[in-house]
């Protein structure tokens, strides 16, 4: 008898305990992110496709086309062209094609890089329709980019009369 | 019958029929907000203003589907069944006083015909789990049944206590003997038993076991019988066991006002009122949300144990005290 009256007492004290925790996170602020309209900050370590890395100094792409990271990646999926330009000591890159339908994210690219002219991008809402999106040109991006960048630092030419706008 | 109690009549049918379909929408909000906040997350928040319009588009969703009716189904009892178990709540309802003079039906046993009615709600479910011709269903109808079973005995045996304690049986009177302050309560009247805040949570205990609420959700069970019962239904049949599981919570919180915690009686003794009534039973609500939200479903063995060994032998234990009590102190 005892021993019944301790355990109703044991087991509905154990219930309280319970109510009692899930009450003191009632009144504690959320904890979610609200995906659509808030998103979380990607860690510095995050290994989004790659791209290519400017040179601070020319704003050009650190990139010589060596193609190392085209013999390194295990899915075929990088292809990089380049051209040697008068004047130059090294090659250029003219071309450098992502298929990211097939890239695996292992970073052996970044890893054969010697010259570290390819890096983890952060994107990771990447989500399209067609196939077609995925096969980026990082190339024509850096580019865009650059020239973007260009005109957003440069110093704005003098107005020019309307007339003279064709 | 004069024009004047006709239109009393109609008033309260559509006052009543307001309520239950009002209560079930936004509790069913309530619920999915409170099960947000106590899992440190905000709930619906996309429809209207922090998701207030959440149930409107949960309505017309569910009008926008098909009822079907599954082939090999008893297609009469099917398309009973929801019906079956939404019709008591709104008949039980009518006697349930929500202040000294809002009340649809004062009866002389309107305790007795709340829980009649509510026992109907056992044999629909049931009803929905043969008629659906489905396993799922058939096993979560049997669960229904014994489990039901099991825990109207223990609650059946507590409302004899407040009887002999109250000495009537019409609702009006049982809370107007609660007047004054809060230590006038049922809930805390030790001289009539000195176990009354026991009877109270073996009463509570019970109306969660009767409405199928977790953690004693055994009919539907999702996680081991699809949902129970209700497998088969689609659409406003489905929606309408919901409403009905909702509109059962607020009966049965009602009732628990009623009897325990002074029903429209203030707690100061001054300003009783419908607020009272609304205000008490709400916080029940509340509270059987907290439960649903901090207790897991434990195993249907245990379940049955905890109202046949322990439920059962308590409520009877505080019958007997009430008896003897009233028989040596009262006498």
């Amino acid at each position: 008898m005892k021993k019944y009256l301790k355990e109703i007492g044991g087991g509905f004290y154990s219930l309280m305990l319970g109510m009692r925790v899930t009450l003191a996170q009632f009144f504690k602020p959320t904890v979610t992110v609200h995906y659509p309209h808030e998103s979380l900050k990607m860690t510095p370590r995050f290994r989004g496709h790659i791209e290519l890395v400017r040179d601070p100094k020319t704003g050009q792409a650190m990139c010589f086309a060596c193609k190392v990271c085209e013999k390194a990646c295990p899915s075929d999926c990088i292809i990089v062209e380049g051209v040697k330009k008068e004047g130059e000591k090294r090659k250029s890159v003219t071309e450098f094609k992502l298929d990211f339908t097939k890239c695996s994210l292992c970073g052996s690219c970044v890893e054969a890089c010697k010259s570290n002219a390819i890096q983890f991008s952060k994107a990771y809402n990447m989500v399209s329709m067609n196939k077609e999106d995925f096969i980026m040109n990082l190339f024509q991006k850096l580019e865009s980019e650059r020239s973007a960048d260009g005109q957003a630092t440069a110093t704005p030419p003098p107005e020019q009369p309307k007339s003279e706008v064709p | 019958m004069s024009l004047s109690e006709l239109l009393r009549m109609l008033v309260y049918v559509v006052g009543v029929m307001a309520f239950v379909g009002l209560n079930a929408a936004y509790l069913v909000l309530a619920e999915r907000k409170g099960a947000g906040r106590f899992q440190r997350r905000p709930g619906p928040t996309e429809v209207g203003y922090a998701g207030w319009l959440q149930p409107v588009a949960d309505g017309v969703k569910l009008l926008c589907k098909q009822l079907i009716v599954p082939p090999g189904a008893d297609a009469a009892l099917f398309r009973l069944a929801p019906l079956l178990v939404m019709i008591p709540a709104m008949m039980s309802l009518a006697v349930i006083p929500f202040s000294e003079t809002l009340v649809g039906r004062n009866i002389n046993v309107g305790l007795v015909f709340v829980f009649a009615f509510g026992a109907i709600n056992v044999m629909a479910v049931m009803l929905s789990g043969w008629a659906s011709r489905n396993k799922y269903a058939i096993i979560s109808a049997a669960r229904v049944v014994s489990q039901d079973v099991a825990y109207e005995i223990p609650m059946l045996l507590v409302v004899i206590t407040m009887l002999m304690a109250t000495g009537t049986m019409n609702l009006h009177e049982i809370v107007q003997q609660q007047a004054g302050w809060f230590w006038h309560w049922n809930l805390f009247r030790l001289d009539l038993n000195p176990l009354m805040p026991v009877t109270f949570i073996i009463f509570f205990t019970c109306m969660l076991a009767e409405t199928n609420r977790a953690p004693f959700d055994m009919a539907e069970a999702e996680s081991e019988l699809v949902a129970g019962a209700f497998t088969e239904y689609a659409g406003m049949g489905f929606g309408v066991f919901f409403m009905a599981e909702y509109a059962n919570i607020v009966v049965g919180c009602a009732m628990t006002t009623l009897l325990f915690l002074g029903g429209w009686q203030s707690p100061f003794g001054v300003g009783s009122g419908v607020i009272w009534f609304l205000l008490k039973m709400y916080a029940v609500v509340f509270t059987v949300i907290w439960v649903r939200w901090t207790f897991p479903r434990t195993q249907f063995y245990n379940l049955l144990n905890l109202s046949w060994k322990i439920l059962i032998p308590l409520s009877l234990f505080t019958l007997i005290l009430t008896a003897v009590m009233m028989k040596v102190l009262r006498a």
